[in-house]
């Protein structure tokens, strides 16, 4: 997950706490708060400590070293959270954090083209972790209890701050995706339709589509684009989680979260594609 | 210059991910070591025990989860029923029509049924409701063990008349409430010498699963759920008769309750209550000298998981009640972790978790019991595991995370659940093993000591059960053969303990045993019922090493307390409480 959002359309100066970067950043926070206070969602401060602290200071130090200055920290610190959440290895270890946090920046550094990251940082270290690590890592599974309030007070503000950087189209395209794929598989696998509308419900999900897959630095530059992307995102997470219903081992590895691996392998094709195809009208 | 260092940052890269690889790989290697001192053969059929457990068929309206939901009830439990210095076992299965097993050990290393004789078989019937579990404790101190067992449909209280045969007496004793229960535990929690009674309730009390009126009856959070059967303490009134005390002693828990025990965790005199709760986090309740239970800040109550059972042992030799909670740890999916808590509460007022490697990861993990099962002077741990072992090619996993991060009202509904049809669940997982090797940690050494099945492990207990001064290990399968790994290890120092109450409880539930080991000194406590479903012998039993025995300490539940010195090894010694 990346603060950085497109410029505002008008030279006019935006104020800090509607300068879109600064209203995720508030919002991520929103959720690890509620999050924690409500259902210790995080299993631990120190989980938080290591990927924070690790996040920001892999930021401060390639960007001063690469690139000659000292990057904006809000982009680290959303990822850091991010990570610190959706990570959940087995007790007691913190490497996967540890690890976890500089992957996801170092990816920002090392896995550009034409000087732009491909991968958004967390799906890129969650990709990673899930699939290289799957005896000690996995991922959020946590929901919000029964209490339907903070799961509307989340969307709620995620949709407010969305549509205030510009992304809103991205989150209502994968949702509405999201569920019209999701009456699909129902018609094809059977059971019950909300068993396939269920994954939507939870943080996990807030997380990815409020955060992830509207994540101004890793998604295609056009309007138009973005949609087709996200929409491709979907129909991608659908086939994995087909293949989760029939049972295609081969794909095993990708049933835990289908959507986030979905993202990671969808997202750095189009942005290469994107990259690439302005590359040549220069 | 921008190239080099470019370099640099891509090799520190390639090294994180090649750090991820190796850090994984270690993981997957945690259960091969080796043991030289834990041997174990399964010998159940030579033994004479043939007992497979069958699960309850449900009211078609959950026939889709029925593999799901039905998937508990096989226990066994550890007691002398007939007096004669052997212990007997008794197991339960859980379909209408099948009988639950009473063997009694015909010391020769043999077993045999008396179920049917006895008059506590055939207990699964219509109306009635199937067997969950079964508790022994003398609650009329008359020197024979009473059963209890819990159920979902009425539990079942059965006076031990001494003769072989056991008389129905929950009618007159106010047990007969219907609830939907998979533990329980005897202990005397206001030490008056008679044993009082918790049973937890799973599922709730107005469930019937045999006459559905609704399909919400699932879990409504998979964290943090309270809607579950409320858990109910009953004191023993010294007449046969139980009275309902829960709301006033304030132990009501309707957290999904899957285990419960009883020891005295803040060395206060009082025995205090541990629940293993699924879908929540557990819960200590501290006994203030009788009057009233409270809940415990522990550093329990933010650590949520799936609690299945809950032992008791002094990991380190400290002279402490530590507390082993199975959970559930399946790859890729979900790893919560079993909890290994070290018991600071005297020193910080909580619990350290300090589970890792194969403490923490024992698959879908179910019962769990602390004994010595080399003689070195150290609790070694077995865990028994695995939740549905069906159609190995197709797996539950996926579909059911579907619904496992959703919104609580969504699952709770039994209806909105995938069927699980003839897939598996977590299923085919191997037991474990976990000798102690004191600070350096626990070793699963299980494929090495002979532990070798596949089955679906519920139950487990730890008995000797062939008076050779060496720890069995019984286990109880979910739709599966009942298995006895008779200890064949090479056997060290040891010493056993047989107390008989007089101001306390006859069984002695709750006494605690301390002795002295060299510098060290390990601590057991007399359960009246531990793990999942599951009850291990009253008497104890201590591994010495190469230690001498040094002073043995008894606190008796009635708060005396007794000590011994110049007690001889290899024996078993029968103390009775000083009057």
């Amino acid at each position: 997950m990346n603060a950085t959002a497109p410029p505002p359309p008008t030279a006019a100066r935006v104020p800090v706490w509607a300068d879109p970067k600064y209203l995720i950043v508030f919002l991520i926070t929103l959720v690890l708060v509620a999050g924690e206070a409500r259902y210790s969602i995080l299993g631990g401060y120190d989980r938080l400590a290591t990927t924070l602290g690790i996040c920001i200071a892999t930021e401060v130090l390639l960007s001063w070293w690469l690139r000659g200055r000292v990057a904006n920290i809000a982009s680290a610190y959303i990822t850091g959270i991010s990570l610190a959440l959706l990570i959940k290895p087995q007790a007691n270890i913190l490497w996967p954090f540890a690890l976890g946090a500089f992957l996801a920046i170092g990816s920002k550094y090392v896995l550009t083209y034409r000087g732009r990251h491909l991968w958004n940082p967390s799906n890129f270290a969650i990709a990673l972790l899930v699939l290289v690590a799957a005896d000690q890592v996995a991922i959020l599974s946590h929901q919000w209890g029964n209490d339907l309030r903070i799961n509307l007070v989340i969307w709620a503000f995620g949709l407010a701050v969305a549509s205030r950087a510009r992304v809103l189209h991205v989150t209502l395209t994968y949702v509405g995706c999201f569920i019209g794929l999701a009456a699909l598989r129902n018609a094809i696998v059977g059971g019950p339709l909300l068993a396939e509308l269920a994954p939507i419900t939870g943080p996990m999900y807030q997380l990815f589509v409020l955060f992830m897959v509207t994540d101004p630095r890793t998604t295609v530059s056009t309007r138009r684009g973005r949609i087709i992307v996200v929409a491709i995102v979907a129909l991608v997470e659908t086939v994995i989680r087909l293949a989760g219903d029939f049972q295609l081992a081969l794909l095993r590895p990708l049933y835990p979260s289908p959507p986030l691996l979905a993202l990671a392998l969808v997202g750095p094709v189009a942005m290469w594609w994107d990259l690439f195809r302005q590359g040549r009208k220069r | 210059m921008f190239s080099w260092r470019r370099f640099i940052v891509a090799a520190a890269f390639v090294a994180a991910i090649v750090a991820v690889i190796v850090l994984n790989a270690r993981a997957g290697g945690s259960g091969a070591s080796t043991s030289e001192t834990i041997h174990l053969s399964e010998v159940a059929h030579a033994s004479g025990i043939d007992f497979v457990h069958q699960s309850p068929t449900l009211d078609p309206k959950v026939a889709h989860i029925a593999a799901h939901i039905a998937a508990l009830g096989a226990c066994v439990s550890v007691a002398d029923v007939n007096n004669d210095g052997w212990p007997d076992l008794y197991f339960t299965t859980s379909r209408f029509g099948a009988s639950n097993a009473l063997y009694i050990n015909q010391k020769d290393g043999t077993f045999r049924d008396a179920a049917a004789e006895a008059g506590i078989g055939s207990l699964n019937r219509a109306g009635e409701g199937v067997s969950m579990g079964a508790v022994w404790g003398d609650y009329d101190n008359d020197g024979l063990e009473d059963l209890l067992v819990y159920k979902w449909g009425y539990p079942q209280l059965f006076h031990n008349l001494g003769n072989g045969h056991f008389e129905d007496v929950t009618a007159q004793s106010g047990l007969r409430s219907w609830m939907n229960s998979n533990g329980a535990v005897w202990f005397d929690f206001d030490r008056d010498g008679l044993l009082d009674l918790y049973i937890t309730g799973y599922f709730r009390s107005d469930i019937d699963f045999w006459h559905l009126r609704t399909t919400r009856i699932m879990q409504h959070s998979w964290e943090f759920a309270t809607n579950g059967g409320k858990n109910l303490l009953f004191k023993n009134l010294g007449n046969g008769r139980f009275k309902d005390v829960t709301d006033s002693m304030g132990v009501g828990s309707t957290r999904w309750t899957l285990a419960a025990t009883a020891a005295d965790f803040n060395d206060d005199g009082w025995p205090d209550l541990y629940l293993a709760n699924d879908y929540g986090p557990e819960e200590l309740f501290l006994n203030r000298e009788g009057k009233r239970f409270e809940l415990a800040r522990a550093g329990l109550e933010d650590d949520s998981k799936s609690g299945m059972a809950v032992a008791v042992g002094d990991v380190f030799n400290r002279g402490r009640h530590d507390v082993f909670v199975t959970n559930i740890s399946e790859r890729g999916f979900l790893f919560q972790g079993n909890n290994l808590r070290i018991n600071f509460l005297k020193e910080l007022g909580r619990f350290n978790e300090i589970a890792t490697g194969p403490v923490a990861d024992a698959g879908w993990a179910w019962g769990a019991q602390f004994g010595d099962l080399n003689n070195d002077g150290r609790l070694d741990l077995v865990v028994v595991n695995g939740f549905i072992s069906a159609d190995s090619g197709r797996e539950y996993w996926y579909a059911m995370s579907k619904i496992a991060g959703a919104q609580g009202d969504i699952f709770e509904d039994a209806k909105n659940w995938p069927a699980i049809g003839t897939a598996s669940l977590s299923g085919y997982e191997r037991s474990r093993v976990l000798e102690n090797h004191g600070q350096a940690g626990f070793a699963d050494v299980a494929e090495a000591a002979g532990v070798t099945d596949l089955l679906d492990g519920r139950g487990v207990a730890m008995a000797d059960l062939f008076n050779r001064g060496t720890l069995d290990v019984v286990v109880a399968n979910q739709k599966g053969r009942a298995l006895l790994y008779r200890n064949a290890g090479p056997g060290g120092h040891w010493v056993e303990f047989k107390l008989v109450g007089t101001r306390s409880n006859r069984s002695a539930i709750g006494a605690e045993v301390t002795v002295q080991l060299g510098n060290a000194r390990q601590r057991q406590v007399v359960d009246g019922g531990m793990g999942f479903c599951s009850q291990n012998d009253r008497r104890l039993h201590f591994g010495l090493g190469d230690q001498r025995l040094g002073a043995v300490t008894i606190r008796w539940p009635s708060g005396a307390e007794q000590v011994l010195r110049g007690l001889a090894p290899d024996q078993l010694h029968v103390i009775t409480e000083p009057k």
